[in-house]
């Protein structure tokens, strides 16, 4: 299965978000906790990523420094701003509103996927 | 070679093609790399080896064009090449540089804009010496920006020797004749001792080089990307200029001393090095402009001398030779030389002869009929009622341009015929840069004795 082009772009930002709301983090980091978490589904691009981590940047949602953490080698990380903190709560009313509004429509209509399609 | 030393050597190899691309900086260069090490750490972890790792994430990673687009969206900014000032720029030894430049140009600017208030300590105002400053004007900034130019290109002591030798020389030529403050030599000697003192300056932009067509070819360009500059901070200048005068006399100060003994020298001369400095410090950032200005005007020029040619032919009237025609017909032909060698600076040498340059050739040969057309007319003139400083200057440009014209028409066509190089065309305008010298530099020195100081 392959997510579409703009449920994926709409839906990168309050993932990103959310996932440094966690702890700060970097960008491949971020790539593989995606990855584990739709279990393979969502396969993001690096040309989604960064360029969206940058924009994330530029809006004052994320700060980023590049350090060293004991061991490995130096890295750019990214750490969720109070700002981004705001805008991440006002995503989740968002997408709860949406999730919401699917979940009861589909509960409702209790044919199998395969008879729809 | 270990395998390590390998996948350090492909590494270097990437980074490379990355920093090729303008939309990602070094920055993103670094991060994208650790990116592509994580990748291949975790493939090395399940089994491959370090070269098959590495081939599978850079294919994962996607084509550079893509990622160059992406990133291109989030930061547009970049696909405007922008002037680099010095503590922006992301390279420490050109940073170093730049920085250099810029406090060597600042401090030339700065003397240059000091010197032209020098003479006032000797009491020379500039409201009553016109007749002083008109004629001098030039040496207060371009021994300056011809001292910027020869310490960047880095002169030897033999050619920053000659170039000072001549601006005394030039200092010389404007001060040490007897001429009255309504002579018509003065006005001669102002128009022609810049011409000659910016080929002075030509002489330390190309340093040691001076044989070099490449390098004299080098400065036309300059020449032409610096008359731009300054233009546009002449804009920018009258902007200030404007936007001043009108916020002080609100609040009831005149600024009209400050501004016209001060503002507008001073910062005239400051911005004849500061624009030397941009064309330099610009060169690899932004498109020349001068040779799109040639290529937009060009056949614009040659309409219009067509049409002009075919008018004086239909009406067959005779043109009517005023005291101001010789002179303009001396601009049109500037003007004509002007659009021929910024078009050839831009052009591929080796590039077969094409529309362009047939259009060119009509707008050189149409020039060159009008030319003689008027050259007829002005010389009958001349014989019957005798010379002046001023007609022996502008006959003297006008066959001076229209034997490099004449040359030039011929070369360009043995060139549409395949004859000769298009190089020779070139060596032919950059050989002939010291002619315009020697001659501008006869009228400041030779003219005023010949015609009695008149």
């Amino acid at each position: 299965m392959k997510v579409a082009k703009d449920l994926v772009a709409a839906s990168a930002t309050p993932m990103v978000l959310g996932i440094l709301a966690e702890q700060e983090n970097y960008g491949y980091a971020i790539l593989r906790r995606i990855n584990e978490l739709s279990g393979g589904e969502l396969d993001w691009t690096e040309g989604l990523l960064y360029p969206l981590l940058h924009r994330l940047e530029r809006l004052g949602f994320v700060e980023s420094n590049w350090r060293s953490v004991a061991g490995e080698r130096r890295r750019k990380y990214y750490r969720v701003t109070d700002r981004g903190l705001a805008e991440l709560v006002e995503q989740r009313r968002q997408w709860d509103t949406v999730v919401d509004t699917l979940k009861e429509i589909w509960l409702g209509d209790r044919r199998p996927l395969e008879v729809l399609a | 070679m270990t395998a390590q030393d390998e996948l350090e050597a492909q590494f270097a190899q990437w980074r490379q093609h990355v920093q090729r691309r303008s939309e990602l900086r070094p920055a993103d260069a670094d991060e994208l790399e650790d990116h592509l090490r994580g990748s291949v750490e975790e493939l090395v972890s399940i089994g491959l080896s370090p070269d098959e790792a590495f081939l599978v994430a850079v294919k994962r990673m996607g084509s550079l064009d893509e990622l160059s687009r992406e990133f291109a969206v989030e930061h547009s900014e970049r696909l405007w090449k922008q002037l680099v000032l010095p503590g922006e720029s992301d390279h420490t030894v050109e940073k170093g540089r730049s920085r250099r430049d810029l406090w060597v140009m600042i401090g030339c600017a700065a003397g240059a804009a000091v010197s032209i208030k020098v003479p006032e300590l000797f009491g020379m105002s500039m409201e009553k010496h016109a007749a002083f400053y008109a004629p001098n004007f030039t040496l207060f900034t371009l021994p300056w920006l011809a001292g910027f130019l020869a310490w960047r290109h880095q002169a030897g002591r033999v050619v920053i020797g000659i170039v000072a030798a001549l601006f005394v020389l030039g200092a010389v030529a404007a001060n040490i004749y007897p001429l009255g403050e309504n002579s018509q030599s003065i006005v001669v000697s102002t128009i022609h001792l810049p011409i000659a003192l910016w080929l002075v300056v030509g002489l330390a932009y190309v340093a040691d080089d001076w044989r070099s067509s490449r390098r004299r070819m080098d400065f036309i360009r300059f020449t032409g990307e610096w008359f731009v500059y300054l233009v546009l901070i002449g804009l920018g200048g009258g902007v200030l200029t404007a936007f001043m005068f009108g916020t002080f006399e609100a609040i009831g100060i005149k600024p009209d001393t400050f501004i016209g003994q001060w503002l507008v020298p001073c910062g005239a001369m400051a911005a004849v090095v500061v624009a030397g400095w941009l064309v330099e410090a610009k060169q690899s950032v932004v498109e020349n402009i001068a040779p799109v200005l040639g290529r937009l005007f060009t056949p614009l020029f040659t309409a219009v001398l067509l049409a002009f040619l075919g008018a004086v032919v239909w009406t067959s009237a005779g043109i009517d030779v005023e005291r101001q025609a010789l002179i303009l017909f001396d601009a049109l032909l500037v003007v004509v030389l002007g659009l021929l060698l910024y078009s050839m600076s831009a052009r591929d040498p080796l590039a077969p002869p094409g529309l362009f340059d047939k259009l060119q050739l009509a707008l050189v040969v149409s020039a060159l009929a009008i030319d003689v057309l008027v050259l007829m007319e002005i010389t009958g003139r001349i014989t019957e009622f005798g010379t002046t400083p001023n007609k022996a200057a502008a006959l003297g440009e006008n066959a001076i341009l229209l034997a490099n014209l004449a040359w030039s028409a011929w070369l360009l066509l043995r060139f549409l015929r395949r004859g000769t190089p298009f190089a020779s065309l070139e060596r032919w305008q950059t050989g002939y840069l010291p002619v315009y010298a020697v001659w501008a530099w006869v009228v400041v020195l030779v003219f005023p004795p010949v015609f009695g100081y008149f």
